[in-house]
This record gives C-alpha cells, sequence and structure tokens, in this order.
C-alpha cells in the first residue's frame, strides 16, 4: 500500500532539491540535501507516532530533533534507516528520499539501506563476544571484506574518526565491555563509521553518559559533521544548541517547526516552540 | 543552564538525617547469608552421601576386581566375571549421537522460535514441545519398539549403510535395535529440554544487540549469527550439558530399543547396552552378592562418568569464552 503511494521517481524530486536556493536568494547557495522528508506519517499499529512530518536534512550538517518524551523522535530518526519495521505491525505513509531515491520503494533491502546510515544508539551495544578491533570491522566483514591489510587501515581510521584510537590502540584484542561508557560509546560510533555510511542517525548518545564523556561525543560530532551527514536526537535543549546547524521541533508525532538552529533558539516563529525551549512546557 | 547544586549542600542533608537514624540491623543479612549458604551444602552433601552410598554398597566388588572392572568387556554373572567396558561405552556412544541429533535440531528449532516464526505460531510449537517432554519414558519405548525401529529398519538404515556403508560405522547387518536406534530414542528425549532451555537464553538476549548488528546492514541471518547465537553461546552451551546430564541417565526408552547386548562394536547397527539400562534390567535378578555389588558399581561407574562429563564440559566452556574475547585482531 505503501508503495502504491510512491511510485517511481519522479520530476519533482529534481525540483524540490533547486527550491531552497529561490527561497533564500540573499545567502550563498542552499547547501545540498541529503534526505528529503515529505508527508511522512508512521504508524505502530493502530497507533500513529508521526503526523504527516515534511522536512529536508542537509548534508554535512548537524540536525537536531528535539522534543519531549513519547513525541516520536525515535521513531522519525528510525525511518531514516528503516530501523523502526524491526518492530511488527508498523506502516509508513509518505516518502523518504536519500539523494533522491526512495528508501521505501518495493526494490530497496533495508539492509542495504541501513549500509548507508548508519545508527548510533541510546546506550551503548558493543558485541560482547567480540574484541574491540573485531568489533569495529564487523560490519565489513558483513560485507564480505576479507583483506586483513584493508581491514587494519579502516580499523585504525575509524578508531581515530571516533577519537578513541589513542585511549584502545594497546588493547584492540581485548573486549569491548571492558572499556568505559562513554568509550563503548565511541567505539560504536567507529563501528558505524567504519562501513563509511553517508549518513550517521544518533538516537541520544549521550542520555548514558557522564559531563566528560558527553563533551568528547559533543567534540566528535562537530568534527565527523565535516565528512558525514548528522541526524542526532536530543532532549538537552544545550546540546542541539551547542552540537546542531539546523533544528526541528516535533511533538505530538507533529513537526511543529524547523529551521537553523540559531533562528530557533533565538528567534522562534511558534509560540510552542518557544515555550518548550524555556522549559515553559505544559 | 541548569547547574547542579553545590556538592556540600547536596549531601549535608541526607548525611545529617542518617546520622540521626538508627543504624540498620545487619541480623536479617546475616541470617540470609547463612540459611542460603546451608541450603547450597544440602545440596553438596546429598551428592556426597549418594556417591559414598554407592562407594559402600559396591566395596566388595571394587576391591575383588580393582581396575579390571572399568577395562574388561566380559559380563558373565554365571562365573562371576564382571566387566564394565561395554557398558560405559555403550553410554558414551549412545549419548553422543543423540547430542549430534539432538543439539542442531533443538537450536535450530530455539532460533525459529525467538529471531524467525510468526508470532502467531510460537505458542502452538512452544506446546507441542513440551507435550513431547511429557510424554512416559516407558510409553516413548514402546512406540520405539513397534514404530520407530521397523521403519527405520526398512528406510533410514539401508539407506546409510548404501551411501556410508563402507565405513565402519554403518556395516554389518542390519537388526534394527541397536546403538543406533538408541541414540535417536535418547535424542528425542533430550530435544525438549534442550530447545526450552536455549529458547529461554535466546530469549534474554538483548534487543539492542540485535539492533546493533541489524543498524550495520546484517540480514537476519547474519543478525542471528553475529549479535544472537554469539552473545548466547555460553548458555547454549550449558543446556547442551543439561541435555547431555539427561541423555548419560536416560533409562527406560533405551533398554527397549539398543537391544541390550555387551559389546564393543564399531557399527552402529549393532545392538549395544548402557549403564543405566544394565542396573534396570539386571538388578532384580541379582541374587549372589556379589553380582549385587557389580551392579552397584556400574551406578557408581554412570555418577562417575556424569561428573567427568560435566567437570570436561566445564572445561571447555571456560576455554571457549576466553580466547573468543581475547582473538587478536592482529
Ligand atoms: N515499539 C512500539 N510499539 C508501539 N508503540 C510505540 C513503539 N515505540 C514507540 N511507540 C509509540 O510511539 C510514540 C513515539 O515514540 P518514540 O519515537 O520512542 O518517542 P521519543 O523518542 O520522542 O521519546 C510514543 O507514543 C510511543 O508510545
Ligand atoms: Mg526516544
Amino acid at each position: 500500500m505503501v508503495n502504491l503511494i510512491m511510485a517511481s521517481p519522479d520530476p519533482a524530486v529534481v525540483e524540490h532539491v533547486e527550491r531552497p536556493a529561490e527561497l533564500s536568494p540573499t545567502t550563498e547557495p542552499a547547501p545540498p540535501l541529503t534526505f528529503q522528508v515529505k508527508n511522512v506519517s508512521i504508524w505502530y499499529g493502530e497507533k500513529r507516532a508521526i503526523d504527516d512530518v515534511t522536512l529536508d536534512i542537509a548534508s554535512n550538517a548537524v540536525t537536531a530533533i528535539i522534543g519531549p518524551s513519547g513525541c516520536g523522535k525515535s521513531t522519525f530518526l528510525r525511518c531514516l534507516n528503516r530501523m523502526h519495521e524491526l518492530v511488527p505491525k508498523t506502516r509508513v505513509e509518505g516518502r523518504v528520499l536519500l539523494q533522491g531515491e526512495d528508501l521505501y520503494s518495493s526494490t530497496v533491502d533495508p539492509a542495504i539501506v541501513r549500509r548507508r546510515v548508519g545508527m548510533v544508539f541510546q546506550k551503548s551495544n558493543p558485541f560482547p563476544t567480540m574484541s574491540i578491533g573485531e568489533n569495529v570491522i564487523i560490519g565489513l566483514r558483513l560485507n564480505g571484506v576479507r583483506n586483513q591489510k584493508f581491514l587494519n587501515e579502516r580499523l585504525e581510521k575509524s578508531l581515530r574518526m571516533a577519537a578513541l584510537w589513542d585511549e584502545v590502540k594497546d588493547d584492540l584484542h581485548k573486549s569491548g565491555t571492558s572499556l568505559s561508557g562513554g568509550q563503548q560509546q565511541r567505539l560504536c560510533i567507529a563501528r558505524a563509521l567504519a562501513v563509511e555510511p553517508e549518513v550517521l542517525l544518533m538516537d541520544e548518545p549521550c542520555s548514558a553518559l557522564d559531563p566528560i564523556a558527553t563533551a568528547k561525543i559533543e567534540e566528535l560530532i562537530y568534527e565527523l559533521k565535516a565528512q558525514y551527514t548528522i541526524v542526532t536526537v536530543t532532549h538537552n535543549m544545550q546540546q542541539a544548541g551547542r552540537i546542531s546547524d539546523f533544528t526541528a521541533f516535533l511533538y505530538m508525532g507533529r513537526l511543529i517547526e524547523f529551521g537553523s538552529t540559531t533562528k530557533i533558539f533565538t528567534n522562534p516563529s511558534q509560540k510552542q516552540t518557544e515555550d518548550y525551549i524555556t522549559g515553559r512546557f505544559g | 543552564m541548569e547547574i547542579a547544586t553545590p556538592p556540600a549542600a547536596a549531601s549535608l542533608a541526607p548525611r545529617s538525617a542518617a546520622q540521626a537514624m538508627v543504624p540498620p540491623s545487619r541480623f536479617g543479612d546475616k541470617a540470609f547469608e547463612w540459611l542460603t549458604l546451608a541450603m547450597a551444602m544440602a545440596v553438596v552433601l546429598l551428592v556426597i552421601l549418594i556417591g559414598w552410598q554407592l562407594w559402600r554398597g559396591s566395596s566388595l566388588a571394587v576391591q575383588k576386581f580393582g581396575f579390571h572392572f572399568l577395562t574388561t568387556s566380559t559380563w558373565d554373572p554365571v562365573t562371576e566375571q564382571f566387566g564394565a567396558l561395554p557398558f560405559i561405552y555403550g553410554t558414551l556412544v549412545s549419548s553422543f549421537i543423540a547430542l549430534l541429533i539432538a543439539v542442531p535440531l533443538s537450536v535450530a528449532t530455539a532460533v525459529y522460535l525467538t529471531e524467525l516464526a510468526p508470532l502467531w505460531i510460537r505458542q502452538p510449537i512452544v506446546s507441542l514441545i513440551e507435550m513431547l517432554a511429557a510424554i512416559p519414558s516407558v510409553i516413548l519405548g514402546l512406540w520405539g519398539i513397534f514404530v520407530m525401529i521397523p521403519w527405520l529398519r526398512d528406510y533410514p538404515f539401508p539407506l546409510l549403510k548404501r551411501f556410508f556403508g563402507w565405513t565402519p560405522f554403518f556395516s554389518g547387518p542390519i537388526y534394527g535395535t541397536s546403538m543406533l536406534a538408541g541414540g535417536i530414542i535418547i535424542a528425542i528425549m533430550i530435544l525438549p529440554i534442550i530447545t526450552s532451555v536455549s529458547r529461554e537464553i535466546l530469549r534474554s538476549v538483548p534487543n539492542l544487540q540485535r539492533e546493533a548488528a541489524y543498524a550495520l546492514g546484517a540480514t537476519r541471518w547474519e543478525v542471528t549469527r553475529i549479535a544472537v547465537l554469539s552473545y548466547a553461546r555460553k548458555g547454549l552451551f550449558g543446556a547442551v550439558i543439561l541435555g547431555l546430564g539427561r541423555a548419560l541417565g536416560e533409562t527406560m526408552a533405551v533398554t527397549m530399543v539398543i537391544g541390550n547386548t555387551p559389546q564393543i562394536a564399531a557399527s552402529l547397527f549393532k545392538p549395544g547396552y548402557t549403564l543405566a539400562s544394565v542396573i534396570a534390567n539386571e538388578f532384580t535378578e541379582a541374587t549372589t552378592d556379589i553380582y549385587l555389588q557389580a551392579l552397584f558399581e556400574i551406578g557408581l561407574v554412570l555418577f562417575g562418568v556424569t561428573i567427568l562429563v560435566n567437570l570436561i564440559a566445564q572445561l571447555l566452556l571456560k576455554t571457549l569464552t576466553t580466547t573468543s574475547t581475547t582473538r587478536a585482531v592482529q
């Protein structure tokens, strides 16, 4: 049924990519878009968790999704790599385009989508039976990479990108669960980066971490956006303000406001957004 | 930004409150500790008592036959020659066959039930497996004699012989009652326990592990392999050991299909005998003291074999878990 609505790629896609340029003629050309989310609604059984959300996610930028608990942040994030489908009886309407390609087209394999769109979870989840090194390269192994030299290079590169290399380079053979909470989370980031995805989704990546580990991950997110498009969920307003370029405010499954983080935090156009940001939410 | 209250102020209030309270009594803790210790010791004591009883019951035989009891193959009550080797062999081989058949089946069933099966079909299958566990051993034995053995003799055994007859294991005449039939019936008996324990183990694997694998673009099979089975393998090994324990001591149904012939034969088509079976079969016939003692010693051997196999399994488990986490990437 979903697929009926999302027929073959249409010319509107191309048109849409160019649209932001005309909207902001005064600034430099609009950034290229990684995701275009169009009128997406998501149901868990009978319950609608996301209600008609439309937004564009810019490449090489950090987009933060904020909103109160249960408003659909995780659901929205997961629909970007089809992870929400793991819950039985979910249903999606609308379209999600990744680089102009429909993610929900019947010919698209969700496993391929997830290789292109990596994900980091709220709670770190390294594979406990694997060593630190194996945790990082497992994604490549799943892709059939056998070349040891290549694996070693990618292992070091990913760990360096995740700012973890110096801390673990002598302990690569140790269990991934022997690390501290913050290190484990960075290990999970390295694991996601090792397959060189185009996008990194992060669902409250710091919510289980202490302030120092949080600061490290925030710094890391800032550095990673040079190479990756990042979409992160956070319930921490300050964090959204510090790390993101764009912010989307969700409330009860609806997108209330979306814009540059500076605008949302200094001059929101919706009363609800302002109330939420200033903590006056009722 | 919400700045945390200075720690001094935060911790001062609760501390003074705590000081005002009577320190909690440690008596409950102590009592609990002693009680649980006593329970644990009772179990250990029970095992020791059983061992001692068997030892006492067989002391004459142990003295008379000594180590020969374990290494000779003649079992002749008339001439009072007793050697347990064929029974030890029969117990180990039939249990091994049973594991070979039951473990892949049970683990695959458990994986299907937790990872793949549509929700509506899971409970009916689980109930069926539980019913299999509830079938009395002697009924299963009867089924073995009247249904399984004729069928095995007519179809699978000749097939095995045709393709693998060149190996010693599937050569020679086919009688039906055989070591292989014994192994198969044990497999059926231990299948439910391994399946249901494995299923619980797999269900206890956190969903977050599965999601980690899915998020890397793993297929369902890959998720099962890297996130579920490897996470659960220690527990699965435990399930197998539990099944093995059952297999070694399984008596009634095996006795009815294994042929009860104390011999050591390479061919699995030949009849065999197990430690548990010989005790069950000959206990009532043991008229002389030394005969009875020999049967008691068989019990002692079974006890020892079970403990030994469990110890080896524990060791294996240790090496399995330590080597896997330290395996270097280079
Ligand atoms: N697996 C699920 N099954 C049914 N409903 C769910 C499930 N996950 C989330 N929901 C519902 O969807 C809504 C959005 O949830 P979620 O996306 O997790 O919110 P958030 O991440 O913002 O806290 C909630 O009302 C929640 O009850
Ligand atoms: Mg959430």
